[in-house]
């Protein structure tokens, strides 16, 4: 008699605290995911063995790719209160005002790669409309025009006047196709600055490469 | 495991109404834990892929234009140069160019395990053991890498390259960026 009871019971079991249980850990891999932005020059790193992290904070990222044809480089600054610094700086060096409320936009911007005489036009742009293609030409970097060096300077400064006790990191992001010159260039603009060790971003390759 | 409800049991038309009501006291959860779990995977996997890796690269301070520079004198036995050019080309040369070492000759490689990393590879232990039998051995001492990457060559060429530089765990390399005549024409012969 006992046998058959016990055959009984083990038909079905509660799932209920299981589901709770599911739930719970959904919730909370959503919420802690960050979600990912869109990016206004998509690039594609190449991949390397490595296993070292970018770091999360304190860090600017160079990106620099290819759009219609062009050699673009964008510009990234992790830090809110380095954006804001960095922002100051460049409009002191251009001589243009920015309002407040082009201030918050602009700390609200992940990366972009518009020249600064341009960035007011970008900021009164809305979020979508900002990754459209060929809304941002890059940002000079040649000898006539380096406002990429005046935004390095820009965002060290702002690091110093932060207080930070570390060094601002500073990460090149290339597309896998681009020359080598190209690379070069930007590493020679770091270099100039006395930034000697820097990291590049890649992608995640097999084991057995 | 899973228990499917089924209305009323089959063929007994008597005992439709209690039935009902008994397999309406509980839900079967058991495909909402299924797809709560394959969510789980999903953000699990995707979060922890999509962070981007990075290499961490050193350059030496750059050298001022008026500045006299300062020649450093390696061994050239210890010395080897790879010259990247245009469609994933290699040439790389163990010495000196006009005077390579035995089996160092300029010669084509690829990328990858098969090639380059074999030589790169070799010349590590051998090169180890040589700085072992020098007089004035440092601990440290190993093979030097010269890395040149031509006008031609791409990004991915020189992740690739200082990837092989982790993997083989060369002590010592450099990204040179000047290219002398001699190796010019290496660097002509794969960019025509």
């Amino acid at each position: 008699m006992a046998k058959v009871k016990m055959s009984k019971k083990a038909t079905s079991i509660d799932m209920t605290a299981m589901c709770d249980v599911a739930f719970l850990l959904l919730t909370f891999f959503i919420l802690t995911a960050t979600a990912k932005m869109p990016e206004p020059l998509p690039v594609d790193t190449p991949s390397s063995t490595v296993q070292t992290k970018l770091p999360e904070t304190g860090l600017v990222t160079i990106t620099v790719g290819k759009s219609d044809g062009k050699e673009q480089v964008f510009y990234g600054m992790k830090d809110r209160a380095i954006r804001e610094g960095a922002l100051d700086y460049m409009a002191q060096k251009y001589k243009i005002d920015f309002t407040d409320e082009e201030k918050a936009n602009f700390k609200l911007i992940d990366e972009f790669g518009v020249p600064v005489e341009g960035l007011k036009q970008l900021l009164a742009m809305k979020g979508a409309d900002r990754v459209k293609k060929g809304v941002q030409s890059g940002i000079p970097c040649d000898s006539i025009n380096n406002q990429l060096q005046d935004w390095i300077q820009g965002a060290r400064l702002a690091n110093i006047n932060e207080g930070a006790t570390k060094e601002l990191q500073f990460a090149i992001k290339g597309d896998a196709k681009e020359e080598y010159p190209q690379i070069k260039r930007v590493m020679d603009i770091l270099q100039d600055q006395k930034i000697n060790s820097f990291n590049l971003v890649t992608g995640l390759r097999g084991k057995d490469y | 495991m899973a228990e499917l409800n089924t209305g009323d049991g089959g063929g007994k038309k008597g005992s439709k109404k209690v039935r009902s009501k008994k397999s309406n006291a509980k839900v079967d959860l058991t495909a909402m834990v299924d797809l709560a779990f394959l969510l789980i995977t999903f953000f699990m996997l995707t979060t922890s892929l999509s962070k981007p890796q990075s290499m961490d690269l050193g350059l030496p301070d750059k050298n001022k234009e008026d500045e006299p520079k300062d020649d450093i004198k390696v061994d050239q036995k210890r010395t080897m140069t790879i010259i990247m050019g245009k469609d994933n080309q290699i040439k790389w040369f163990h010495g000196l160019l006009e005077s390579p070492e035995p089996g160092g000759a300029p010669t084509n490689a690829v990328y990858g395990r098969n090639g380059l990393r074999k030589e790169i590879l070799k010349r590590v232990v051998s090169v180890e053991e040589y700085c072992k039998t020098r007089p004035n051995n440092k601990k440290g001492d190993g093979l030097i890498v010269i890395i040149k990457p031509s006008k031609k060559s791409t990004y991915r060429n020189l992740v690739d390259v200082l990837d092989e530089m982790a993997i083989c765990k060369v002590p010592t390399y450099a990204i040179v960026n000047d290219i002398t005549p001699e190796e010019q024409k290496l660097v002509d012969e794969m960019n025509k």
